[in-house]
């Protein structure tokens, strides 16, 4: 029976083999560097939507698109704006043409003709990357390509994606699209070549009306950061469990 | 807008309604084309495996062809992930830095050693047969009869030995290579199913059924697939036989043999009825429980894909072919008709399951209609069109034309067990 | 003794050596899982560096102020103060050093974004700005050649 003998080694010298090679994608961290990974990063982004306030400009919209380059006549960004009119009879009409990049200057929704005395309510809703906690996204790239930093923003890393758009299919919020001319993943990473620096994403400075705010969630005298945890703050389809860190004021029950 | 900085998935998504402005259908028809093909190879080497681990002898000639089909079958398994990858030269990098928390990770891993299992067994079942071929060549003249023997040389691997213990360690190891191969073909496809299953944002494809569907309904189309061809390939060499007037003698071809057909026949029958039940199970559940997304799903399935799902995919796919395979006085002819309409309901359940998948905002308030490109007017548009597909669905019956030169599949006097 | 047996195996072995070798090439040395999981952290890790460098195209309106100081002091004076230079003067970049004049934008499309009348309920936000209905004001007119952008109280002759 020597015969069988060799086939099964035959068979699990070859197993072994293979599972090695995923062994071998792995860093070995030392203690100290697994202690310092583990130990609280002194920022985590996060950002505070104000629907109260968003009059339905657009200039986010246009200037995300100029910040990060994003051709403005794609139809693709990085961030945009919803609106959404109720009318009496229950009837919640959306929509966001051309993700509100120019604005919404005329009051039909897909050509359709809304009469203003039948409105119950109606409001703008920016959304942006949620930057999650456990994104679904990370999850899911099979190459390692998109991850998330100690600071909490998600990356899409250029020069490795290699455009198969799973990250794409698993986001629950619709953030990500193949950008038309690097032919990769993208969405919005809250401008982190801005924030890194000091500054504000672009977005934010863009907003006339104090809609957008962004906020250092491990910074507790973040006046941001104080309204987040003191006042009552939602966020989008917390269901899928991927913690979402963009939290809304005054989101409505109607939000898609 | 230049033609190459078209947004992709533009050209083919309609949008109904309400949908966010980032979402197209990014996986369009080679997104159903791969599950499609991985399921022919998962099911051919079943098949294969049948004979060769079970025993079932009247599966002898239909398990020879389905093992060097599914290695036909193999590389064309990975061709429609290059065409829709946006950065196809990076198509190694799932198998150099592979995020095994991604299902499409797996990818690299089982592909190659599902080949190297595949590669291995044709190798040990086909081994004497090489070492025969060369002493055939030896000193036979003519360009063409020395690449052959160049071929078959390599091809022997510098085993020379055909004594009938050599031989008996090469049908053992076949053995086993086949039974190990089972789960590792299962797992091919299986992991396919779960690339879907997972997507928790997806309301039609999360579900924890969805690998054990796709398994079934890949072996189910695996063994359609093989039937189909070699029924094709035998009655064609019977019918060329007939022309030359001659009469089949023993050992050659007399087409299709009935008894091989049938035995299959009730393998495929039996995954069928398991496909159907689970794909059943998933509709009444979601029915049933109707959670937030059962509106959109239900005015999806029973409105607008109602033909593709319940005529062309249940009645037509599957209800109709179970019908024909089981009344009485089955022919061949019957046969083939209902192994066609078997793999077209299989193509229709991926294509279902992808398109429709898609066919549905995440906003649950709008709708996107697929309309796949038909005549190419760019490479895009010809990587994920009709051509594409048809270029996807030819390429293995090339493969294998060309495979079986060298590795003849459809001989009875090879590879006894 | 069937050795042949094994001849598989050493091309299984082959093709898996051949894997990791390309690896030492083909994989850059600063890929790996940097943070505590690796299901989110596993990554190039120069790649992050890459996206701190990328090109910052809007300057922010202080930076208008150092050189602009008329224009600027006027415009945060009046209604339109929280409305930043480069939204309408669009992204400075390194203005002036690569180009002089920026592409200022005088459409009306521009004025519209906040100022066409959608006639929405108080609770809406546009109720607290004045506005217009498009085809019933001056039409096709840029909005400029009568309201001054940097103090619209004040009218342009």
């Amino acid at each position: 029976m020597s015969c069988s003998r060799r086939d099964f080694l035959k068979d699990a010298a070859g197993a072994a083999f293979v599972s090695s090679l995923p062994l071998s994608a792995f860093v070995i961290l030392t203690t100290d560097e697994a202690k310092a990974a583990v130990a609280e990063a002194s920022v985590r982004w996060g950002f505070l939507v104000d629907t109260n306030k968003c009059t339905g400009c657009g200039m986010c919209v246009k200037a995300c698109k100029n910040e990060n380059e994003i051709p403005y006549d794609a139809p693709v960004t990085r961030t945009w704006v919803e609106r959404y009119v109720v009318t009496k009879d229950g009837t919640t009409h959306i929509d966001s043409p051309d993700g509100g990049r120019d604005g919404f200057t005329s009051d039909k929704i897909r050509d359709e003709e809304i009469d203003p005395d039948n409105i119950a309510k109606a409001f703008f809703v920016p959304k942006l990357c949620n930057q999650c906690e456990n994104p679904a996204c990370v999850q899911v790239c099979p190459v390692g390509a998109t991850y998330k930093t100690e600071d909490g923003v998600v990356l899409v890393d250029r020069e490795w994606c290699i455009g198969c758009g799973y990250c794409i299919m698993a986001c629950p919020y619709g953030v990500r699209f193949f950008h038309p001319e690097h032919k990769v993943a993208d969405k919005c990473n809250f401008c982190y070549h801005r924030i890194t620096k000091g500054m504000m994403p672009a977005c934010v400075d863009s907003c006339a009306f104090g809609a957008r705010r962004l906020a250092n969630l491990r910074d507790p005298n973040d006046p941001v950061t104080k309204i987040i945890t003191t006042e009552r703050v939602a966020v989008l389809k917390d269901e899928y469990g991927t913690k979402p860190h963009v939290f809304y004021l005054g989101l409505d029950n109607n939000v898609r | 807008m230049t033609e190459d900085t078209i947004v992709h998935g533009v050209e083919w998504t309609v949008k109904e309604l309400f949908v966010y402005p980032n979402e197209f259908i990014y996986w369009s028809i080679q997104i159903v084309m791969y599950p499609y093909m991985t399921g022919l190879v998962a099911g051919a080497f079943v098949l294969s495996s049948l004979y060769h681990v079970f025993g079932q002898k009247d599966l002898k000639e239909i398990a020879q062809f389905s093992l060097v089909f599914s290695l036909a079958l193999l590389p064309v398994a990975a061709l429609p992930l290059l065409l829709h990858l946006q950065q196809p030269l990076r198509a190694m990098e799932p198998l150099l830095t592979p995020h095994f928390t991604s299902a499409i990770a797996a990818f690299g891993i089982v592909f190659t050693v599902y080949g190297l299992i595949v590669v291995s067994e044709i190798w040990f079942v086909y081994r004497e047969y090489f070492v025969h071929q060369l002493e055939i060549l030896k000193g036979v003249p003519g360009f063409w009869n020395a690449q052959r023997r160049i071929a078959y040389k390599v091809l022997t691997f510098g085993a020379k030995d055909v004594s009938e213990s050599a031989v008996k360690v090469d049908h053992k190891a076949a053995k086993i290579l086949a039974g190990v191969g089972i789960p590792v073909a299962c797992f091919l496809h299986g992991y396919a199913g779960f690339i879907f299953g997972s997507v928790k944002a997806n309301a039609l494809w999360m579900s924890p059924l969805m690998p054990v569907i796709f398994i079934m309904s890949a072996v189910v189309s695996g063994i359609a697939l093989c039937m189909l061809t070699y029924i094709v390939i035998m009655e064609f060499q019977a019918f060329r036989l007939r022309q030359k007037g001659g009469v089949a003698q023993a050992g050659e071809t007399k087409g299709a043999e009935i008894d091989v057909i049938s035995k299959a026949t009730r393998y495929l029958l039996g995954f069928l009825v398991a496909a159907i039940s689970l794909e059943l199970l998933d509709l009444i559940f979601r029915g049933y429980t109707a959670m937030k997304s059962w509106d959109i799903l239900r005015s999806v399935m029973y409105g607008k894909d109602f033909i593709n799902i319940f005529v062309l995919q249940y009645t037509l796919g599957n209800l109709v072919p179970f019908v024909l395979l089981l009344l009485p006085g089955r022919t061949i002819k019957r046969t083939v008709l209902a192994l066609l309409l078997v793999l077209f309901g299989v193509f229709m359940m991926r294509w279902n399951v992808v398109i429709g998948g898609q066919a549905f905002s995440l906003s649950f308030s709008g709708y996107m209609h697929y309309h796949i490109p038909v005549i190419p007017h760019s490479l895009e548009t010809f990587k994920e069109g009709v051509f594409g597909a048809l270029t996807v669905i030819a390429t293995p019956f090339l493969l294998f034309w060309l495979i079986n030169k060298f590795v003849p599949s459809l001989r009875r006097d090879i590879g006894e067990a | 003794m069937k050795r042949h047996v094994l001849h598989p195996l050493w091309v299984a072995i082959g093709v898996v050596g051949l894997i990791l070798f390309a690896r030492l090439f083909m994989v850059p040395d600063d890929f790996g899982v940097h943070g505590d999981s690796f299901t989110y952290n596993y990554h190039r890790l120069g790649n992050v560096e890459e996206w701190k460098n990328f090109p910052v195209k809007y300057q922010g309106t202080a930076t208008c102020l150092e050189c602009h100081k008329d224009n600027t002091r006027t415009h945060r004076r009046a209604p339109h103060k929280r409305v930043q230079c480069e939204n309408c003067h669009g992204p400075a970049g390194n203005h002036p050093d690569d180009v002089e004049y920026l592409p200022l934008n005088k459409e009306r499309a521009m004025c519209l974004r906040c100022h066409a009348d959608l006639d929405y309920p108080e609770s809406n936000a546009r109720s607290n700005l004045p506005a217009i209905v498009d085809r019933h004001h001056k039409r096709r007119r840029e909005c400029v050649s009568c309201h001054n952008p940097h103090d619209p109280r004040e009218d342009v002759e």
